[in-house]
């Protein structure tokens, strides 16, 4: 065995024991503590996705000393180490990104706590990443939840409280409809192995046993997972949640946490019960029509929206709808989409979410999109990557945001019936999309009103805040990397479904 | 679907009666520790089914005494497993719900979810 294949197991239980670490140092190396940490973790697993990309093999890594249908086991291939690798650069540089902020807004007792969460955070992200494990996978979603209720929290006012017991309400919803789910699902097959379920529900689809508790299996985890990650009807706390937290929270909330969920939710599809199965069920046409209902509703919320946080945070909820009509197609091709488009939303949202922080900070802390104006001019860098991620949300060419837009539509063009639908869908969500985050861009490059002309701002020079500037580029260079370069990124995520399961 | 597969397996439905009663509470209730006890009836009616399913009939917990070493003596323990697991996530999470619930009424005096959400909007006004 390769000294590479530990690097899993070592990647989670380093983020795991670092929490506990950084809490007892003082503020400033808990910081450096936690981005060496990122960073580390970051390399091991581009370590890790370098090696599968190489021998193009999944492996199966024993937790313990008991083999296959009784022990633990972390199983990787290229997916699952480019996701590791992707969610680790995303959370660096939001960490990064709303460094600032994060010194302002939280207490300074509680900055290390912070630090906590958010290695909790990767540990059980990466965790619902790698594990083959039904129940361990439950119990990392539980811990996830957990620690992203403390950084919506973590910035003290009677918003995000509220917000965060919200969340929790609607989180708990969610993971109590998937442990039902798992137990259904296991009382039926007897295993908490994913590939061992799979073998199992194979052998019951083929003798016509026990076909309703697994089709109501396969709801409630569907449903669960849909639930926490904040599709359409179920995303009430979502604006608040992510428009109060402090910055780094929003963004990691928004491009990671649900990311979580929705990986979860793609291996239960591929691994635990097969997606041939999957694709013949009526499960997916229920996701695909709150999918759709998603992209259409959330970008109406964002347009009535005047405050530009809550404004990105509505807009996420249209993106989550991307993703389940993705799924909802009932392709290989519409996954393929959805994984990109999870990609590319990481990629888009978190940079949107910490520019409208440096754009409302040069403006006095005013977050109304009607008192913006001209913020463009005074944080140059700011506006020209809050124009780079609206474009990309859009779907304007170059940018990551088409090339998620095109594979949706190629994955839909292979589609009799659910072809039509998804098109109209997807232009009217274009539309809307333009409408606000065009808007949104020609205020911040307009000039002051008369009304506001009193006022003193300040500016910001790009060389002002060196971190912030660098995360911003990085951010900018990672939306045109995907949009002008997105073959190999593809390639890899059909390779590594095809070894998925 | 006949009604007999319902009578034979009255405990499941039993539990899944209980998970709705608490999944109901937990979303519609307005008054927070209601939905806290809502959130403790459904994550106790599935460790009821765990539990029911890990049960057989005539036999004893898999604990070995006199020697009795037979499979077929002991129930399956992998659900109580599951249950222990299950009951120290259920109880992390009403502690922090119960967190959060103290912090509103605090800021708020008041254990309604509407109305703190109504206070809040007078309140920034």
């Amino acid at each position: 065995m390769d000294f590479v294949q530990n690097f899993p197991f070592f990647s989670i239980i380093l983020s795991l024991f670092s929490g506990p670490f950084s809490a007892i140092l003082e503020k400033k190396w808990a910081k450096r503590v936690n981005y060496f940490i990122l960073f580390v973790i970051g390399a091991m697993s581009a370590m890790v996705f370098a090696y599968t990309l190489e021998t193009r093999q999944a492996y199966v890594y024993i937790m313990g000393h008991f083999p296959a249908p009784w022990g633990n086991e972390i199983r990787f291939g290229i997916l699952e180490a480019f996701m590791a690798t992707f969610f680790c650069v995303i959370m660096l540089l939001c960490m990064v990104g709303g460094e600032r902020e994060r010194a302002l807004e939280v207490e300074d007792t509680k900055q290390n706590l912070y630090y906590i969460m958010v290695n909790l955070l990767l540990c059980s992200l990466l965790a619902l990443i790698y594990t083959n494990d039904l129940f361990t996978a439950y119990v990392f979603v539980e811990i996830n939840t957990i620690s992203a209720c403390g950084l919506i929290m973590i910035r003290q006012n009677g918003r995000t409280i509220e917000a965060a017991t919200r969340y929790m309400i609607m989180s708990l919803l969610g993971s109590g409809l998937l442990l039902l789910g798992i137990c259904f699902l296991y009382s039926i097959t007897g295993h908490l192995l994913m590939s061992n379920i799979q073998v199992a529900v194979h052998g019951l689809m083929a003798s016509g046993l026990y076909q309703r508790p697994l089709m109501v299996a396969i709801c409630l985890m569907a449903v669960g997972l849909a639930i926490k990650s904040a599709l359409f009807p179920f995303h009430t706390w979502l604006p608040d949640a992510y428009g109060y937290s402090t910055v780094s929270s929003a963004a990691i909330l928004s491009s990671l946490v649900s990311k979580g969920y929705i990986f979860l939710l793609v291996k239960i599809f591929y691994r635990v019960i097969g997606s041939d199965i999957i694709f013949n069920s009526k499960v997916i046409h229920i996701l695909f029509i709150f999918g759709i209902a998603g992209m259409i509703m959330g970008s109406i919320d964002a347009i009535r929206e005047n405050d530009i946080r809550r404004m990105i945070a509505y807009s996420s909820v249209a993106q989550i709808g991307y993703i389940y009509m993705g799924f909802g197609l009932g392709t290989t091709e519409g996954v393929i989409a959805s994984i990109y488009h999870v990609l590319s939303h990481a990629a888009t949202k978190s940079l949107l979410f910490i520019t409208a922080a440096g754009l409302t900070d040069c403006t006095n802390g005013k977050r109304n999109i009607h008192e913006i104006n001209g913020a463009g001019y005074r944080n140059k860098l700011a506006g020209v990557a809050f124009t780079v991620g609206a474009l990309s949300m859009v779907g304007v060419p170059m940018f990551s945001g088409f090339i998620s837009k095109l594979l949706f539509s190629k994955a839909a063009v292979g589609h009799t019936i659910k072809m039509l639908p998804t098109l109209i869908a997807l232009a009217i969500s274009t539309i809307l999309n333009a409408l606000y985050f065009m808007k949104t861009v020609i205020r911040i490059y307009s000039p002051i009103k008369d009304e506001n002309a009193g006022e003193e701002y300040t500016c910001v020079k790009f060389y002002e805040q060196p971190l912030k500037s660098v995360a911003y580029i990085l951010f900018i260079v990672l939306n045109v990397v995907m949009g002008l370069n997105s073959e190999p990124i593809i390639d890899c995520i059909r390779r590594g479904l095809e070894i998925f399961s | 679907m006949n009604i007999s597969n319902l009578l034979n397996n009255y405990a499941e439905v039993v539990s899944v009666i209980l998970f709705g009663i608490g999944f109901s509470n937990l979303l519609l209730q307005k008054n927070l520790i209601k939905k806290i006890i809502g959130l403790n009836i459904m994550d106790t009616a599935t460790y009821l089914f765990l539990a029911l399913k890990g049960y057989i009939a005539g036999r004893k917990a898999p604990v070995v005494v006199d020697g009795v070493l037979s499979v077929e003596s002991y129930i399956n323990p992998i659900p109580s497993g599951l249950v222990l697991t299950g009951i120290v996530v259920s109880v992390s999470v009403t502690a922090l719900m119960l967190a959060l619930t103290i912090r509103l009424f605090k800021r708020y005096h008041t254990l309604d979810l509407d109305e703190i959400s109504a206070l809040m909007k007078k309140e920034e006004q």
